[in-house]
């Protein structure tokens, strides 16, 4: 994507009708760190990695708790992504107060969408940095969606957002049919295997991933870090060697190789 | 969107000529509603009187209404204000339909939206004077709740408002138990509404019995209740009073 005289503006259509800060703003999702989400008919789970800007910080939070029943995680402009998770769990609490009853997801995300689409018709706004993976439950069972700064939002079996997501996404497109049946565990592990796919070689531990869960009797939580260096010592025996299932991509896929600053373009508030 | 709980201007108690705006005393009441939970879900009496104080002036009242597919609403009290819950609790049901999303508002969550409603309104001191019933099944699960003016609250297997509370509840309480059948419940339901036809002043002889279960809602059509009068003390009611009284 180029410069054009048409970029300035949000509230600028392009001649062949596009809204180009609006697609900048789907850009930032592509640089945050990745955010991997995938569900089974009773459970969801949300995986992120975690990279700190340097050795002396602690890691941005990425995964968000909205309620017992729905969790969300972000990637882009986690300044953004922190606002709309506070105005979910708003609209979450309000639901439960007035109704005793939890807030359906699907609801939720169509709150949330619709205020995303504000930002893109209005010229004294500009749209959330932010895309956002919300798991959740509701009448019909566990739901996992994907709300894009555009005010789009789609429903998902597994998605993942941010910057070597396709890893991760070619992963989840091999093994989604099986998900809806998956048991709990079994979903456990596939969304930290499509951790490590957004790793591209550097070896996985627990400490470079966030992993959350819920599902039909179990309240949103994560997994502590013992729970999941278990879960990755089950698969990986040997750090150097890569086990059967995972494909190994190209270690010269992408720019930005497997350092822990991640890529050099992509500014500080990003991650 | 979201649900706004109907509220209205706050000023009244400032401004002594919108005083006469807020709800001092009831005009057009019901009476008792008595329901319980049965086997199969929830039943629900109640008579089809309106009086006007001491008159009983309207005779065709529908006091127990549907709500969406899984509740029913009965009320006692100002009949004006019951309409205008309706008039809420239909804007609320629109608006859940309209999500198209396969999830409903069940018994509970109605019941709980009016207990905001009824709560607010009694902290503004414009009351809507009513006692509402909501019952309804959802998922199987049965239930039963109550609202009154002020906003308490509460569930219970069996409940009744107004003089029911006195006269129908020691019945249910002796009587009541889980898994009665549809015949046992409507005797049982009859037998309380019996007792409040000779002993509450406001009551009619023409009730409706409300069925809720799993599959919907049915309202019976309006019949009356046999009753006795042959008792020897009503033979002869003076013999024990004799003077001017």
């Amino acid at each position: 994507m180029f410069r054009n005289q048409y970029d300035t503006d949000v509230t600028t259509w392009s001649p062949t009708g596009r809204l180009f800060q609006v697609e900048y703003a789907m850009e930032a999702v592509k640089q945050g760190s990745a955010a991997i989400g995938l569900r089974s008919s009773s459970h969801v789970v949300l995986a992120c990695v975690n990279k700190a800007q340097s050795e002396l910080s602690s890691h941005q939070k990425k995964i968000f708790k909205v309620d017992d029943h729905i969790g969300v995680a972000i990637a882009g402009l986690t300044a953004d992504g922190r606002v709309l998770s506070r105005y979910m769990r708003s609209e979450s609490i309000n639901h439960s107060f007035t109704y005793e009853s939890p807030l359906p997801v699907g609801r939720l995300v169509v709150h949330l969408a619709d205020k995303a689409q504000v930002c893109t018709q209005r010229s004294w706004k500009r749209p959330y940095g932010v895309g956002l993976l919300v798991g959740g439950l509701d009448e019909s069972g566990a739901h996992l969606y994907y709300n894009c700064p555009s005010g789009n939002y789609f429903e998902y079996q597994a998605f993942a957002i941010g910057s070597r997501s396709q890893a991760a996404k070619t992963y989840l497109e091999r093994r989604f049919e099986s998900f809806a049946d998956s048991s709990r565990e079994d979903l456990i592990k596939d969304a930290i295997l499509a951790v490590r796919e957004t790793l591209q070689g550097e070896t996985l531990k627990s400490s470079l991933c966030t992993v959350s869960v819920l599902g039909v009797g179990e309240p949103f939580h994560f997994l502590d870090q013992e729970a999941i260096q278990k879960m990755i010592d089950t698969f990986e025996k040997v750090p150097e060697e890569e086990e059967g299932e995972a494909e190994v991509a190209a270690p010269a896929e992408q720019g930005g190789g497997a350092d822990g600053l991640g890529d050099q373009d992509v500014a500080p508030m990003e991650m | 969107m979201t649900f706004t709980i109907p509220i209205d201007n706050g000023d009244a108690l400032k401004n002594a000529e919108t005083d006469s705006q807020r709800t001092l005393y009831p005009y057009v009441t019901g009476t008792s509603i008595v329901a319980i939970k049965y086997k199969d879900g929830v039943l629900m009496a109640s008579d089809m009187g309106g009086s006007y104080g001491s008159t009983l002036r309207y005779k065709n009242i529908e006091r127990v209404k549907a709500i969406g597919k899984h509740s029913l609403l009965g009320a006692s009290g100002e009949i004006s204000d019951f309409q205008e819950i309706l008039r809420y609790l239909d804007e609320l049901v629109l608006n859940d339909n309209m999500w198209d999303d396969g999830n409903s508002l069940g018994p509970k969550e109605v019941h709980n939206y009016l207990t905001r409603v009824m709560y607010n309104r009694r902290n503004k001191f414009n009351p809507l004077w009513n006692t509402l019933v909501l019952g309804g099944v959802k998922n199987g699960q049965s239930y039963l709740g109550m609202v009154s003016m002020i906003g308490v609250s509460f569930e219970d297997n069996h409940v009744a408002t107004g003089f029911g509370n006195h006269l129908a509840r020691p019945i249910l309480r002796d009587e009541w138990h889980a898994d009665l059948s549809f015949e046992d419940g409507v005797k049982l339901l009859e037998k309380c509404m019996r007792v409040l036809l000779y002993r509450d002043r406001s009551a009619i002889n023409k009730l409706q019995i409300a069925k809720i279960t799993e599959e919907g809602v049915t309202v019976s059509q309006p019949y009356s209740l046999k009753t006795f009068w042959e008792f020897q003390a009503f033979h002869n009611p003076t013999a024990g009073a004799q003077g001017s009284w």
